[in-house]
Order: structure tokens, then sequence, then C-alpha cells
């Protein structure tokens, strides 16, 4: 099993474009230029698992990226627009901390994954390693965008991008059981997720999509 | 259909069935028969031999999860069927509120039986959607941000652990056939040859993910609202079981990475993050006011200490850890269902507001009383032999934690007393306005009081098998 060089290039510019995807999400101040971005990032995703199951002969990667093109490319994008207006939710994106430093940590973590990885699985192979690296990546700048953004959608949008993240890592791992069953099922707890928000109806609720006043309903105030 | 399977199927299945029945009284007493009837099939379980059989697989370290689980899993459901009146649900809420219970049964029994750790992360996956639901279930501005949390936190941490997962099978890549590439078994055999760095990484992810669901400081934020705000059963079943699934979950990452010699040492991350629960636990239960959240913070202490007891290692320390973990599950989930039923007789779960249950509710306030000081460490439960177990392994091998450790233990123990006799001996306080019913105390009662007589009854005598199979599991957890 040898890669040419053009299959891993192929691989690292879809896998580079999902990271890319990831800053933009961090810079965008509108929720629906989030939304679009977040369908941008998951239809690379389902090209990058389309490539992999090109790549590594398993046909079963082609279910996945059929499936996160369906469901991360439009239906998901689509239900968060439907959530933005019927909740009539506040357009701009409120953030805990800056544009500027949310994209500087973003940097940062980005070399983080690289140092953490790269030494850390010198037994795999090359590219198996360094799709590993853009995915931690990925999943950690998801998890800034939860950090650093106030609106629950934005926070529901950066756990889905997180999970991109773990998407990208699963499908370059070649020869991984049960990969499509587990990108299937990660899938449904997001699906899950966005429901949530419908579900418990946080805006008719709480007034607002800001998480922080959700701490008032905590049973212990004084 | 294999056993292993047919556990988690009939659970299911029941939960389908559940879905159609409307009718309050039929819905409760179908959930405690097909309670009762996995049950039956997990003792059945018991009495087969050890075996790996496709994604599952029973040995010495799930089988007395199992147990406990499928014995907690039915005297839930039979508190359920004598209390669930007092929630006010509409038909579909109990529709719902059963379909998840059974759910979440089935999707608990598989992730403890889980070979395959892509079939566990599933399985836990499933039994964290199930809860989420049946917190949420009351639809209170507090039930909603309990789950919410419940939800994205716990999200987060799977999300993690599914991670882990893959790093894992990338360093076991080279080694294993793609079929058996995630199994536990296969994992552990090849483990000594895999690459440690990557299995480093693997076990960072592992620990952090499912540790979120195991509730170890510094990522239990979910767990106290998450225990406080559903129906009174659910409490139950998440501080009894749902932990012990994810605390399992960490165990089967420990051993992989601890069997191979190179990677790093697993055991400090884990005295680390159980002595940080214990100690952070201990201070916050003498600030609550809440009793279910008392009790909720109370689990996350024990869960620091089957942390902290399998940190240290070895046979002495493992061995205390399964057994306060067993411990816990029983005793935990008896308080809950004396705390649930105290808090609707009250019609409030502020500590304040329950008082002198001795003198109004004796069957339920001696319950509670004993089971309280059981949950503290005093004999003669379980939870004494294991803590007593713990704290001589940690004297013996660690005496500087041992210090700290026992300091946490006795803390906690003096916030459990004080509220003990508030709770139970202070000054009565009024009933709610609803009519007492004799009948339902009894039934409310009677788990609680079975759940102490097995709680009791291991801690002074425990079956010659029982005592075998645990410690067998001690030594495999290594």
């Amino acid at each position: 099993m040898s890669f040419g060089q053009l299959p891993y290039d192929v691989a690292h510019l879809l896998g580079g474009g999902v990271l890319l995807f990831s800053f933009v999400l961090l810079y965008q101040r509108r929720i629906g230029a989030v939304i679009n971005a977040f369908a941008t990032q998951g239809t690379l995703l389902a090209i990058a698992a389309a490539w992999q199951g090109y790549v590594q002969g398993a046909p079963g990667l082609y279910v996945t990226a059929v499936l996160a093109l369906a469901a991360k490319g439009v239906l998901i994008p689509l239900a968060l627009h439907a959530i933005v207006r019927r909740l009539d939710l506040h357009r701009t994106v409120e953030t805990a901390l800056g544009i500027g430093p949310s994209l500087v940590a973003g940097v940062g973590l980005v070399g983080l994954a690289i140092l953490v990885v790269l030494p850390a699985t010198e037994g795999a192979r090359a590219l198996a390693r360094e799709d590993l690296a853009l995915a931690l990546s990925v999943v950690l700048l998801g998890m800034l965008m939860m950090i650093t953004r106030r609106n629950a959608i934005s926070q529901v949008i950066g756990l889905l991008s997180l999970e991109n993240g773990l998407i990208l890592a699963a499908i370059g791992v070649a020869g991984m059981p049960l990969v499509v069953e587990l990108s299937t099922a990660a899938l449904v707890l997001m699906v899950a997720v966005v429901a949530g928000v419908f579900a418990f109806q946080i805006r008719e609720r709480f007034d607002t999509l800001d998480t922080g006043s959700l701490e008032e309903h905590r049973g212990e105030r004084r | 259909m294999p056993l292993q399977w047919a556990i988690v199927f009939f659970a299911w299945g029941g939960a389908v069935v559940l879905a159609a029945i409307p009718n309050l009284r039929h819905a409760t007493l179908a959930n405690a028969a097909v309670s009762a009837g996995s049950f039956l099939l997990a003792l059945a379980l018991a009495a087969q031999p050890f075996a790996e059989h496709g994604w599952t697989r029973t040995d010495a370290v799930n089988l007395p999860f199992i147990l406990v689980s499928a014995f907690v899993g039915l005297t839930t459901s039979v508190f359920s069927a004598a209390t669930l009146d007092q929630e006010g649900f509409d038909h579909w809420r109990i529709r719902a509120y059963h379909t998840a219970y059974q759910v979440f049964m089935g999707a608990q029994t598989l992730a403890l039986l889980a070979d395959n750790l892509g079939v566990m992360w599933v399985a836990v996956e499933i039994a964290t959607l199930a809860t989420v639901s049946m917190v949420a279930v009351h639809r209170t501005p507090a039930a909603f941000e309990a789950a919410w949390k419940f939800f994205i936190l716990c999200g987060v941490g799977i999300a993690l652990a599914l991670f882990g997962t893959i790093v894992l099978y990338l360093a076991a890549q080279p080694l294993l056939h793609e079929e058996t590439g995630l199994s536990w078994a296969a994992l552990m055999g090849v483990a000594a040859q895999c690459d440690p760095g990557t299995l480093n990484l693997a076990f960072a992810f592992l620990l952090l993910g499912y540790g979120t669901k195991a509730g170890l400081v510094p990522l239990h934020s979910w767990l106290p609202d998450a225990h406080a705000e559903g129906p009174v059963p659910i409490s139950a079943v998440l501080s009894g079981l749902l932990l012990n699934a994810a605390m399992l979950a960490v165990l089967r990452a420990k051993s992989i990475v601890g069997a191979n010699p190179e990677a790093i040492a697993p055991g400090p991350f884990l005295l680390a993050l159980g002595l940080a629960s214990v100690l952070l636990a201990a201070l916050a239960l003498w600030r609550r006011r809440d009793a279910r959240r008392f009790f909720a913070w109370s689990s996350i202490e024990h869960m620091g200490l089957a942390a902290f007891a399998f940190g240290l290692g070895g046979p002495a320390a493992n061995l205390a850890g399964l057994l306060h973990m067993i411990g816990h599950s029983l005793v935990k989930s008896a308080i809950f269902f004396g705390v649930g039923r105290a808090a609707q007789a009250k019609g409030s779960q502020k500590i304040a507001d329950i008082g002198g249950l001795v003198a109004t509710h004796p069957a339920l306030g001696w319950g509670l009383a004993l089971a309280i000081a059981a949950i503290g460490g005093l004999p003669p439960a379980l939870i004494f032999a294991s803590e007593f177990r713990l704290l001589s392994a940690a004297a013996a091998e660690a005496p500087w934690l041992a210090v700290p450790l026992a300091l946490g233990m006795i803390t906690a123990l003096a916030a459990l007393i004080t509220v003990l006799q508030a709770m139970c001996f202070g000054t009565p306080t009024p009933d709610a306005a609803t009519a007492p019913n004799g009948w339902r105390e009894t039934a409310a009662a009677t788990p609680l009081w079975l759940h102490l007589a097995v709680a009791a009854g291991l801690g002074l005598a425990m079956p010659g098998a029982l005592a075998a199979l645990l410690a067998e599991a001690a030594r495999v957890i290594g």
C-alpha cells in the first residue's frame, strides 16, 4: 500500500482546505456567513472523504462522503438558517474574545497540534500523521470557537466543526474498521445537538441565546 | 442470538413497546417487567463462561458491573413505578420517559459489554442522547439549562474520546488485521509493540473524553445540574450506572497504555484527577443548598476516590477501586431514591425544606440516614471496606498522597453527617399539601432498604465467587 505523489498532495490540499475554513469560521461577524462557511467546510470534508475512498480503495468511505455532503453541506446549514429566522436570533456574532486575538490563538493552536502530533507519531505513515495534525488542528479550532463565542448557535457550529475534524482524522487512517458506522454515529450526535436548539426552544425560554444568561436558572442562585 | 446481544436488544425491544403505551400505570409496570427480564438475562450471562463474541466480551472486569447495572435498573424501575405519578407527566412524556429509560439501559449494558472500542463509543453516545432527553423532560428553564450543559459538555467529551479511539487504532494499525483493529483484547495483545508516542496521545484524549462522562474534576461541571433537574429515578441511574460505564472505558484505555512499558505511565494522571475531584467535592459539599445537587457532588467525590485507586494501581488498590464503584452504585442510587421521595413528600428539594424525616416518614428517614452514613464510609457497608483498603494501599505506596486523600474523605464525611442530621433528625418540616399515601411510602422505601441490605451484605460477607471475580479483575486492569 504505497501512496504516489498525487494522492498525497490532493489529500493534503483537501485537509488544508478544511482547516482553512476553520479559520474562516473564526473571523466571520455575521451568523449567516458563519453558517455558509460551515457548509463549505462540510462540502470540502465530503470531497476529502470521497478522495480517500478512491485512494484507499475503500468504497465504504463514499457512503461517509455522501452523508457528509447531504448533512453538513446542505441539510444542517439549511436547518441552522431556519433556526436563526424562526427564533429571530441576533444576526451578529457576539464574541467573548475579539476576532484578532481569536485568530492569533488559532494559529497558536495549529502550531501546538503540529508540535504534539508529529513527534508523537513517528511510527505511523507520513500521510496518516500529517492528516492527523490537520485534523487535531480542526478539533482545537472548533473548541476555540466554542469558548470564544457567546451565542449558543455559534457554539453549536463550533462543536459541528470540531466533529468535522474527527471525521477528517477517521478517513485519513487507512483501513480503520467501522469508520462508516462511527462517522454516521457522530453525525447523529451532531444532528441531535442541532435539534436540541429547536427542542429546548432556547430563544423562547431564555429570551436570548447568550448562554451566559442560562446561569440564572441554576438551582442554587443566591 | 448470543446472550450478550440478547440483553441489549431485549431492552431496546422493550423501548419500542414502551413507546406505544400511553397509560401511566401500564407503562410503569411494563417498564419494571422489561427491567426484570434484563436482570434475569444478566444472571444467565453470569452463569456462562467468559467469552469474546464478535464485538462484545465478558470478563472479570465487566461482569460485576453488568450485574450491578441490571440490578439497579430493576430496582429503579420499581421505584419509578411507585413515584412517577408525582412528576405530572402527560402521555407523550410517559412514552418518551420510558422509551429513553430502556434505550439508556440497553446502551449502558452494551457500553459495559463492548470489546470493540468503536462499539463502546457508540454505546456511550446513545446512552448520552437518551439521558439528555430524560433530563430535559420537565421542560422548565432549569431543566433545559441542565440538559443543554450536559449535552454540550458531554458532546465535546465524547467527541474527544472518538479522536482518542482513532489515534489508538493508528498506533496499533501496523500490527493488526483490519477486522480486529479496535478490539480491546487484540489491542492489549499488541500494546507492548505499539509506538509509545501515539499511545500517549490516544490516552490523553480517551482520558479527557471518557473522564468528562465520569465526572472527574475539572471536567465535572455538567454533573450536579444534570442530577438535580431530571425526574428522580434518572438521578439514580445517572449516578449509579452511567458513571461506572465511563470509568470502565477509562480503565480499558489505561490497561492498554499501561501494557506498554515505554509509554507514559497512566497512573499519575488518574491520581491527579482523582485527588482533585475528592478535594474539590469535599469543599463544595459544604456550600450546597439543594439536596440532589449535594449528593451529585458526593458522586464526584466517589468517582474521584475510584480514579485515585486505579491511579495507584496494583492488585490491592485496583480491588479497592472496583469495590468502591460497586458500593457507590448501590448506596448512591439508594440515596437518590430516599432524597427523591422526600423531596416529593415535602414539595421541595432544598435541604432546608427537608427536615426531621425520621419523625414524619420513619421507613424513609431511617433508610436515608443509614444510606448517608454508608456513603460517608461508615461500617458496615461495602464503601467502608473499599475506603479502608484504599487508604491502606495509599499509605503503603504513596504516603504523601494519603494525607490529602484522608483529609478530603473526612471533610466530605463531616458534610454528609451535617446534612444527615438536618434532613433525618432535625426539626420536622411540614409536608406538601398532597395527601400522604401509605403504599407509595412502602413501595418507594423498599428499593432503598434492599440496596442497603445488599451493600451491607457485600461489605460483611462477600460471596467467594464474587470476591474471586473481583480479585481477577483487579489483576487484569493492571
